[in-house]
């Protein structure tokens, strides 16, 4: 193999699987070790430049970096990091005089945003802070979309929700609620220097089955969640079915509990393992008593005297192969289950019926906008899409990502500049050595199980819609859970030129990652390391050839636990611990220093 | 040294061996050594043998002198006997722990100074008795421990730190020990284990006193430029002549030699040592132009390493003088002590 080229920023990027995971590229370890200092508006301050809510996706994150937690694969159960963030976010000073605050003067643009969900509000988060004059339209009589609409009250709170909105809006933005947009081109027609689509994937999709539309209990679950949110719906029959187990599911269900349903079935499909919704819902939705049904397809509904009795399911079977794919079944039987209700939560749609055809937006044939992935506009100049109105309905923080290089985009059009001549993301490292045997972070491995986050007593949260189930990590927990933190930032980083190949690290190191060998391919490398080395995810470091027998040091980047004994054990020097800072650039990046004048503060 | 432990976390996928454990398991408490000495590499080799050998942690003791190579016992298997003895007298210890107890296993852990300075004697009689045991001579050419005087294995002309080149002739652990009649002779470098795992393995298993010079860098005092024991030096005039594979008893010979190039020796318990001659000149059977061979190579300037000499014919301490097997712990009283009168009697054979 070629020497690894470290210059590469995503070589050591990737290393830090968590942050390479997050969409937003948020900094774990950084924070972790914030918190663990107690920190905590450092910490809150550290998330927020990337992932804008930290108190909400501290609660309600889809969290794509804990299973690529690398303690994952050194042991079973990711570091907690959603629950850390939460941390941050709850013990945090008033951090107000911190956040971006809006250009002294305006630039002279004019940005519409379509939509105030997470997407629209980060693009306002990023360009406020350069001038922009920014309009935010929206259908509903509040800001937040699917995150106030959706989300129930019981796992997100209106207030943490208020707070970090408003940290937004605060940079004054032109909010215009109740406001739906029904002509893209007569928006258009408005003179905005840029406009951002940021409206969701808002379509809810339905089960054309016999009987669908003889019951006015037949309910379609984002509809009827946003009911709920807004108070126009407060109660709901005994007996409830759910169709389909993913992460809407989990919230349609729970919410029926809190609304007077005592029995709820959640219906699906396909057998475990096949379940949409993450692994961390199915088991808050399992604890509150909620039975989840496998290998139950809707065939109908079932209506008497214009009463919704039941429904038919045909009982699956399915044939799984060795790769863990699943066929489509075959049906063995049919069974029928009594309800007085039933919620559909089997998928959304995007839908544009509000944008023209004719005006150069063109849609693929699932009625997703065609988007550039990297620039975020679409075919028409000078419009963007981010969030779930982009590609279909994801998540969160994929949203805020999207809103960031959104932001980008919209500055640089404004700007008349490239959108692909955008600053590359970067890499800072610094050596943590503080003396012989004293590293700057916690190096030593704790063996200490991830800590489970405590509920609010099982009879006790039924009593209202809005009382928050997860009470948040004690700080007993959180000292134990920032220990189990590997540090995946503090890279090992080799100088070969140094190496006497004494094999001092290779003994030391307790996951055997290392190996001095003779080059070869990678295959071959793979098959000749100190350990078996299957993981192909995962990196291996080659390095140059070593002075005194031209052989290698070769590290598979797979298990190592970041402890440092490497670099200690080292007489030489030869391997060191760097932290690597990851550096991604931001619209305010981008911009001139003079585009950046802060407002006085008030008098 | 370092002040944090290994941490216990290890492989998800680490090999176990035949009783279920994983070379972790043979691990020792951390090493308070200097970072980067060869002793430390050694302490893995021996780990690497052991393991692989399936030895019962239990059934291996651990015997030393004094010294940072004599210090190293205590990194390996924790699990097993240890004995760490007055300075050079390992051997004299370890003779009188395997007349206790022929049964154990035994790994005797030396320096240089320990060995051929001040405990020559002892080193030389352990040979002439053909006790059995595994003996390592960790051989740096200084007496680390007590900071790099040259010990009895320094060569001629080299440099120390500060001070003057050394003048007298060294002592060479291989060439003695051949001259004394042992029976299992190797060489071996802390930077090489592929080499020095099987070495260490066959001198572990073979039947009778199992020298393995291993020349193991001391990188504080005696790892600069004009030193013969440093990483460097031994790289550069390093010469392979036997290497040799272990195969465990009732396991084929799976590796595929060159025709003529290997031989395989059989061991007491059926396992096989294949020798692979790297250096066509050389016959590790013949003690005569072994002698011969080493000396004019040790002239030359060069390090010679493998399985230099092995000879399983001639037996071992126990057998020589037709001891019992049991140990003498588990051996009945009234037999192991048989009184007064039976002392009378034999002593009256001789009257
Ligand atoms: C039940 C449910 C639970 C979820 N739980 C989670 C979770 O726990 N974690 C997570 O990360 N994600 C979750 N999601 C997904 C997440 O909410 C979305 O991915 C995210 O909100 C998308 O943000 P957005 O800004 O793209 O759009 P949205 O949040 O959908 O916001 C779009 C906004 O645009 C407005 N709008 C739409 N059309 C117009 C128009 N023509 N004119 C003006 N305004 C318009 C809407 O009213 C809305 O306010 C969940 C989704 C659902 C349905
Ligand atoms: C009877 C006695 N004399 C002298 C010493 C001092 N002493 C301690 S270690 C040592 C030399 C050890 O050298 P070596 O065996 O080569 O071990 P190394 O430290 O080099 O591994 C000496 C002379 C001692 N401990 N006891
Ligand atoms: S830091 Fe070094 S010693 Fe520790 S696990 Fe990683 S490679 Fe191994
Ligand atoms: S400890 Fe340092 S000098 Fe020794 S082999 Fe490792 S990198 Fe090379
Ligand atoms: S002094 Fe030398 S022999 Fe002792 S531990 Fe340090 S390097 Fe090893
Ligand atoms: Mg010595």
């Amino acid at each position: 193999m070629k020497p690894t080229d470290t210059s590469n920023p995503d070589y050591f990027h990737k290393v830090v699987d968590c942050q390479w995971a997050c969409p937003a590229h948020t900094d774990v370890p950084e924070y972790i070790r914030l918190i663990a200092q107690g920190r905590f508006s450092d910490a809150y301050i550290e998330n927020r430049k990337s992932n804008v809510f930290p108190g909400i996706l501290g609660r309600v994150c889809d969290r794509p970096c804990e299973p690529a937690c690398r303690r994952r694969r050194v042991e079973d159960t990711p570091v907690a990091i959603c629950r850390l963030k939460r941390v941050a976010a709850d013990h945090r000073d008033d951090i107000r005089d911190r956040l971006p605050q809006a250009a002294s003067r305006n630039n002279g643009k004019r940005v519409a945003l379509i939509g105030a969900g997470c997407a629209s509000l980060t693009v306002a988060n990023d360009l406020r802070p350069l001038g922009y004059e920014i309009t935010i339209f929206e259908a509903l009589d509040a800001t937040g979309g699917l995150m106030r609409s959706n989300i129930p009250r019981f796992r997100l709170p209106p207030k943490v929700l208020d707070e970090e909105i408003d940290y937004i809006l605060d940079m004054g933005v032109d909010l215009k609620l109740n406001h739906r947009i029904d002509s893209m081109r007569e928006l258009l027609d408005e003179g905005f220097d840029a406009v951002f689509v940021g409206t969701g994937a808002p379509r809810g999709k339905n089960l054309e089955i016999p009987g669908r539309y003889d019951s006015d209990n037949i309910h379609i679950g984002i509809e009827w969640l946003e009911s709920v949110a807004f108070d126009h719906i407060d109660s709901i029959g005994k007996n409830v079915l759910i169709i389909g187990v993913g992460n809407t599911a989990m919230d349609c269900c729970r919410t029926s509990l809190r609304l007077g349903a005592n029995d709820v079935k959640v219906m699906a499909r396909k057998p475990r393992g096949f379940f949409k919704a993450s692994d961390w819902e199915l088991e808050d939705a399992e604890e509150e008593n909620v039975e989840i049904l496998v290998n139950h397809s809707p065939k109908n509904f079932l209506i008497e005297k214009g009463k919704l009795v039941g429904m038919t399911f045909e009982l699956m079977e399915y044939k799984i192969d060795e790769a863990g794919r699943i066929d489509r079944g075959t049906v063995t039987g049919e069974k029928v289950i009594p309800c007085d209700d039933v919620i559909l939560a089997i998928g959304q749609d995007n839908a544009f019926p509000w944008i023209e055809r004719d005006i150069g937006i063109e849609f693929n044939e699932w009625e997703c906008p065609i988007v550039d992935e990297e620039t975020m506009m679409c075919g028409r100049d000078g419009v963007f899409f981010g969030g779930d109105s982009a590609f279909g309905p994801k998540n969160i923080i994929w949203a805020v990502a999207h809103g960031h290089e959104a932001a980008i985009s919209i500055h640089k059009y404004c700007q008349n500049e490239s959108l692909q001549d955008r600053l590359p993301v970067g890499v800072n490292l610094a050596s943590q050595k503080m003396g012989m045997h004293e590293w700057s972070y916690s190096n030593d491995y704790d063996p200490a199980a991830r800590r489970l986050m405590p509920h609010v007593d099982l009879k006790e949260r039924f009593k209202k819609l809005d009382i928050e189930v997860e009470l948040g990590f004690t700080i007993e927990q959180t000292i134990q859970e920032v220990e189990r933190c590997l540090n995946c930032d503090i890279q090992t980083v080799f100088a070969a030129k140094l190496c006497i190949e004494c094999d001092a690290c290779i003994d030391i190191c307790p996951v055997n990652c290392l190996t001095i060998t003779e080059n070869g391919d990678e295959a071959d490398l793979r098959a000749r390391l100190s350990a078996p080395a299957e993981n192909h995810d995962q990196a291996l470091y080659v390095s140059d050839d070593l002075p005194h027998t031209s052989r290698v040091m070769v590290k598979d980047e797979d298990l190592c636990v970041h402890c440092g004994l490497c670099a200690e054990r080292c007489p030489t020097g030869a391997w060191d611990m760097q932290k690597s800072t990851v550096l991604i650039p931001y619209a305010t990046d981008e911009a001139a220093d003079e585009q950046l004048q802060p407002a006085a503060p008030a008098a | 040294m370092s002040y944090i432990r290994k941490p216990a976390v290890s492989h998800p996928k680490l090999a176990r061996n035949k009783l279920g454990l994983t070379a972790r398991d043979y691990e020792g408490t951390v090493s308070t050594l200097c970072a980067g000495c060869g002793h430390d590499s050694v302490t893995a080799a021996i780990i690497r043998a052991v393991f692989e050998l399936n030895i019962e942690p239990h059934m291996l003791a651990k015997m030393s002198g004094i010294g940072c190579s004599s210090k190293t016992p205590a990194y390996f298997v924790s699990q097993s006997h240890g004995f760490n003895s007055v300075h050079g007298r390992m051997p004299s210890v370890t003779t009188g722990a395997s007349a206790a107890n022929r049964t154990l296993t035994y790994i005797g852990v030396s320096g240089d100074g320990d060995s051929l300075s001040i405990g020559v004697g002892q080193f030389v009689h352990a040979i002439r008795r053909n006790l059995n045991m595994c003996y390592i001579i960790e051989n740096n050419g200084v007496y680390g421990l007590t900071k790099g005087q040259f010990s009895a294995s320094a060569d001629i002309g080299s440099k120390p730190k500060k001070g003057l080149p050394n003048q007298q002739e060294p002592i060479d652990a291989v060439s003695t020990a051949l001259s004394l009649g042992a029976t299992y002779i190797a060489r071996g470098f802390s930077g090489d284990k592929e080499q020095l795992i099987p070495l260490i393995q066959g001198a572990l298993m073979h039947d009778g006193f199992a020298l393995v010079d291993v020349i193991s860098p001391c990188v504080t005092f005696n790892d600069h430029e004009g030193s013969t024991k440093s990483y460097k030096h031994t790289r550069q005039f390093y010469h392979h002549v036997v290497d040799a594979d272990f195969v465990p008893p009732a396991e084929e010979i799976r590796a595929a030699y060159k025709e003529g190039s290997a031989m395989p020796i059989e061991l007491h318990d059926g396992s096989k040592i294949v020798l692979r001659k790297i250096d066509q000149n050389y016959d590790p059977t013949s003690r005569a132009r072994s002698f011969k061979f080493l000396r004019d190579h040790v002239n030359a300037g060069e390090i010679t390493t493998g399985l230099l000499y092995i000879n399983e014919e001639r037996k071992e301490m126990h057998d020589l003088m037709g001891n019992i097997d049991t140990p003498l712990s588990e051996y009945p009283l009234e037999k192991l002590h048989p009184g007064n009168g039976e002392l009378k009697k034999i002593l009256s054979r001789y009257r």
